[in-house]
């Protein structure tokens, strides 16, 4: 029976499998998913397992998988994913699987070299082409200066028709440049160690450009030989990243001492980097020197700069064929470029059509492989043993599976299936359905129930969202949850599909139905507290009326209705609290009253509950000594005591009455918890209230309350002693018993002396274990002594805690109370055309409040406060949640968890 | 003072008809058990909750405290005539 009341009949099966058919057996249990397989070799490790082999070669296989996946995510083709389920492959075709993703692998793994080694070429020939184009502005420059220092020791204004002649092209890129390169020199210049003030402080009259220039490049020359014209120069030529440029410049300056001349511009388009194909920043720069020494420096920094130099021509006719030349080979390059990504592309969509599938088909291989590894091989080497845990009532379909295997595999001799008797506890298996299975979950997060135990998770179904509604209750607040939990229900299949990795929402979403009952029950529990967003509905016209004059209530501000006369109907509203208390001001205390007093009565029935589940636990596993011994005591101890309690509220809400005469007036209404006190205190000698005879509320009171709670008490040793008393003369008992037999065994029927005899040597003979049973006794004396206090105590303290209730319940009502008055009110106030306006951005500002604080905090709070409700004070009555959860072989678990964490 | 009947046969009546009549009548299939439990409880709380409010409201031993503009707006709109 699949019912989640208690869990799944479980037994212990061996398996023989002929080694032929074991993987097609095992592919088709993976399949059922309903075999929990046990490792029958612990002590091998996992290299010196059976199938090492196999499984390292489905770990290569679902490497170049993922190599493929990379590759295709990276060129963004859509993976098509039909949701379909291969059956896992036969084993002879796990060679044409690896032949296949070989030759995918190694034809990409090519393509991609082939592609960055063309990109490199590609990369290398575009700098060589900026470098020629950049550089050659610089050499014009040099041509251009030499004229115009001669033309301007005649007219310094014909600067600007230079420029103009340059046109633009030379304006963008030399022009200024040059005004860059001023800019940096000033820099310079004002360097307390450069060398440069001198020259320019000789030569002060001059452009600064214009004498830093000449101040570098013809220092040396000026000095030597003036007026001896240009001297030959060396350069090299390069590109560099360019956020290294300044480092570099400094660098070279300081390497140097300032005896080269560094030029550099920008290339405005970024680079691919062939290797990481990331786009980067470079620059072109051009270096002149003089003398050798200087060049292998100047290229050892290079060098360490990773700049990349590149041979240019020194006439300006050289360079322009290499331009031309660079040129035409980009464009051969650019078409070969474009065959290769055609061809990558092609590639990579065909995978794309099976890559799923693959995937699935080499999970379920490596899945199959790694079970095999845990079975045990015979002796003959002809078959598989394995044991395995099923659950009892789908042995059929297991056989039905392994005879599929077999028919597939096309052996002979069908798998054997044997049952095992076995001392250890089975795993714990409740069939959930997606219902359930949060509800489930929730009981799980405690402790999976032990084996066969009562499962709280149908009874934590409705309880657990009627508790919390009880704290929730708000219908506006529960409407809002219940319609997201509903779209979440009702778009489930297309919100399932789309897996996120985002915690919160998968929480949520696994937990709908859960919201979507706590939703229905607080839209219930608001009804009757009669609060929507801390408003009531007036649905059948209150039950209370004023019966006051004008004259009265112009004169006095508060006025109170007296339930004894006509201002109150006589007969309660029908259904919920009347609509009067939520406008009066005295609403809380007559709301706490209540609310306190349903606490206690759902929270003592919830344990009275819990107690009773726990019968069902000794009646199944057999131990009538727990009911007599502990159920009896501990269901009169808690009825007697707290149920009483209950019972004197309901008789406190009958017997007094606004218009009852005196006994038992309004006033004359005792307080529960006082009388409680009273009675657990044994204190009788109190006295009445004024003009109240007396404090009882019915004749006997006294008596029973002390009869109560005698039998309450007597309880107390009845649960401490019983059970072990009752346990060790059942031991000693079997003892005797067990001590004549073997008197009689031994000495052949001889009684009477000979008895008395050998019952002392009997005590004396084995003596190991009597001490033995002493120790498990005294250990079961303690055992139950902690039981007996927890129960004890726990009743106090889980009583009170069920207060809880009213507490959440008061702090929500009063929550959305100060909301709606502290914010929305002051919206609803303003009257004029601008109140519309204040009214919208008010309300916005009310409605986040109330879905992010009200809904979702307190939500929150609530659940977690029903949580432990459910867990402390419900499960600790009958659950002891010492199992562990059956984890079957299933494809299905394998494939979604594999796939969960590829996506991470 | 006391309770008037109809209220309390109606909701009564309506609990009952979904916590001891429809587990009756549910269709047969694995989850009937269930079923027949989230009913019953569901019933059982719910009057249960219903019938604490409506017990507790049967013999007011206080009246709700107003404010005298509360009792003006309360008898203009739910149309309580107040004597002159």
């Amino acid at each position: 029976m699949g019912s989640l009341f208690r869990s799944e009949e479980m037994t212990l099966c061996q398996l023989f499998l002929q080694t032929e058919a074991a993987y097609a057996c095992v592919s088709e249990l993976g399949e059922l998913g309903l075999v929990q397989f046990r490792d029958l070799n612990p002590d091998v490790n996992a290299f010196q397992r059976k199938f090492v082999n196999e499984v390292r070669r489905c770990d290569e296989m679902e490497r170049k998988l993922r190599y493929l996946e990379k590759e295709i995510k990276k060129d963004g083709i859509p993976m098509l994913n039909t949701g379909e389920n291969p059956e896992a492959p036969q084993p002879r075709e796990m060679i044409d699987l690896e032949a296949t993703f070989e030759k995918l692998e190694n034809e990409l793994r090519e393509v991609n070299h082939n592609a960055e080694a063309l990109k490199r070429n590609f990369l290398e020939l575009t700098e060589l082409k900026h470098i020629l184009r950049k550089t050659q502005v610089f050499f014009d420059e040099v041509d251009q200066r030499e004229m115009y220092q001669s033309a301007q020791m005649t007219d310094p204004s014909r600067e600007e028709e230079h420029v103009t002649l340059l046109g633009e092209e030379g304006l963008r890129a030399g022009g200024q440049q040059s005004l860059k390169l001023g800019r940096k020199m000033e820099t310079f210049c004002k360097h307390p160690l450069g060398t440069l003030q001198l020259p320019l402080h000789q030569e002060g009259g001059f452009h600064p450009t214009e004498s830093m220039t000449r101040a570098l490049i013809t220092d040396d020359a000026i000095a030597r030989q003036p007026g001896a014209g240009p001297v030959q120069l060396g350069f090299v030529a390069g590109v560099i990243l360019r956020e290294r440029i300044p480092s570099f410049e400094r660098m070279l300056w300081r390497a140097c001492r300032g005896n080269v001349f560094l030029r550099q511009t920008e290339i405005e388009s970024a680079l691919e980097d062939p290797s990481t194909g990331d786009k980067v920043l470079k620059s072109v720069f051009i270096i002149f020197f003089q003398g050798d020494q200087l060049k292998t420096r100047v290229k050892k920094i290079c060098e360490g700069f990773r700049a990349t130099l590149y041979p240019c021509p020194e006439t300006p006719t050289d360079r322009r064929e290499m331009a031309m030349g660079v040129m035409t080979r980009i464009e051969d390059l650019n078409t070969v470029l474009g065959q290769t990504q055609d061809h990558r592309h092609r590639v990579l969509v065909a995978a794309a059509k099976n890559v799923k599938n693959w995937f699935i088909k080499v999970r379920k291989i490596k899945a199959i492989y790694h079970t095999l590894n845990l079975f045990n091989l015979d002796v003959t080497q002809k078959c598989l043993i394995a044991e395995c845990w099923v659950p009892l009532p789908e042995i059929e379909s297991i056989q039905l599976a392994l005879r599929r295997g077999t028919e597939r595999s096309g052996s002979s001799v069908p798998p054997i299936l044997n049952r095992m008797e076995t001392f250890e506890a089975p795993p714990t298996y409740n069939r959930t359905n997606k219902f359930t299975v949060a509800f489930q979950a929730l009981v799980d997060a405690y402790g999976v129930s032990s084996y066969r135990e009562v499962n709280p998770t149908p009874y934590t179904i409705i309880t657990f969202p009627f508790l919390f509604a009880v704290m929730f209750g708000d219908l506006g607040h529960g409407f809002l949850m219940f319609i997201f939990a509903a779209w979440m229900v009702w778009k489930e299949k297309p919100l399932a599909a789309k897996k996120t990795d985002n915690e919160i929402w998968n929480i949520f979403f696994g937990g709908r139905y859960i919201v979507l009952l706590m939703g229905c029950f607080s839209m219930y529990t608001g009804l009757i507290y009669n609060d929507a967003f801390s408003k009531s509905l007036n649905i059948f016209s209150s039950h209370w009326r004023v019966n006051y004059n004008v004259t009265t209530i112009q004169e006095v501000a508060d006025l109170q209705l007296n339930p004894s006369t006509s201002d109150y109907i006589g007969s309660p509203y029908p259904f919920g609290i009347d609509p009067v208390w939520q406008l009066a001001s005295n609403k809380i205390v007559y709301l706490n009253a209540f609310k306190m007093k349903i606490s206690i009565i759902f929270g003592v029935l919830h344990m009275l509950f819990g107690v009773a589940l726990s019968y069902s636990n000794h009646t199944y596993f057999k131990k009538p000594i727990n009911i007599y011994c502990e159920f009896i005591p501990q269901i009169v101890f808690l009825t007697f005591l707290f149920f009483y309690m209950v019972l004197l509220m309901f008789l406190k809400w009958m017997i007094y009455g606004p218009t009852n005469p005196l006994p038992t007036s309004p006033a004359c209404a005792p307080s529960i918890l006082i009388t409680f006190i009273n009675m657990v205190l044994f204190k009788y000698n109190v006295l009445p209230l004024d003009g109240c005879e007396t404090v009882f509320m019915f004749g006997g009171q006294a008596f029973l309350q002390k009869f109560l709670l005698l039998v309450a008490v007597i309880c107390i040793p009845w649960m401490l002693l019983a059970k072990p008393i009752q346990i060790m003369k059942k031991q000693k008992k079997r003892h005797e018993l067990l001590s004549n037999n073997h008197v009689i065994g031994e000495n052949g029927g001889a009684e009477g002396v000979g008895h008395m005899v050998n019952a002392n040597n009997i005590s004396h003979s084995p003596p190991a274990k009597p001490e033995e049973e002493e120790e498990e006794l005294g250990e079961m004396f303690i055992h139950q002594a902690i039981h007996t206090i927890e129960y004890v105590l726990g009743s106090v303290s889980h009583t009170a805690s069920y207060l809880r209730l009213w507490a959440l319940s008061l702090a929500h009502a009063q929550l959305s109370e100060v909301l709606w008055t502290m914010v929305l009110q002051t919206g609803l106030k303003s009257e004029s055309s601008v109140g519309g306006v204040i009214l919208w951005a008010v309300f916005a500002f009310w409605a986040v409040l109330t879905i992010g604080i009200l809904v979702f905090m307190e939500g929150l709070s609530a659940f977690l406060h029903t949580l432990r409700l459910h867990w402390v004070e419900f499960q600790s009555k009958f659950y002891s949640g010492i199992g562990y959860s059956f984890t079957p072989f299933s494809f299905e678990i394998i494939l979604a968890t594999a796939s969960g964490t590829g996506e991470d | 003072m006391g309770a008037s009947l109809l209220p309390v046969l109606l909701v009564t009546g309506f609990w009952g008809v979904v916590g001891v009549v429809l587990p009756c009548y549910l269709p047969k299939g694995p989850n009937r058990g269930i079923l027949q439990l989230i009913l019953m409880l569901t019933a059982a709380t719910c009057w249960l909750f219903w019938l604490c409010c409506y017990m507790a409201q049967m013999n007011p031993l206080i009246g709700p405290k107003l404010h005298n503009t509360t009792i003006l707006l309360m008898a203009k709109a739910w149309g309580n005539a107040i004597s002159t």
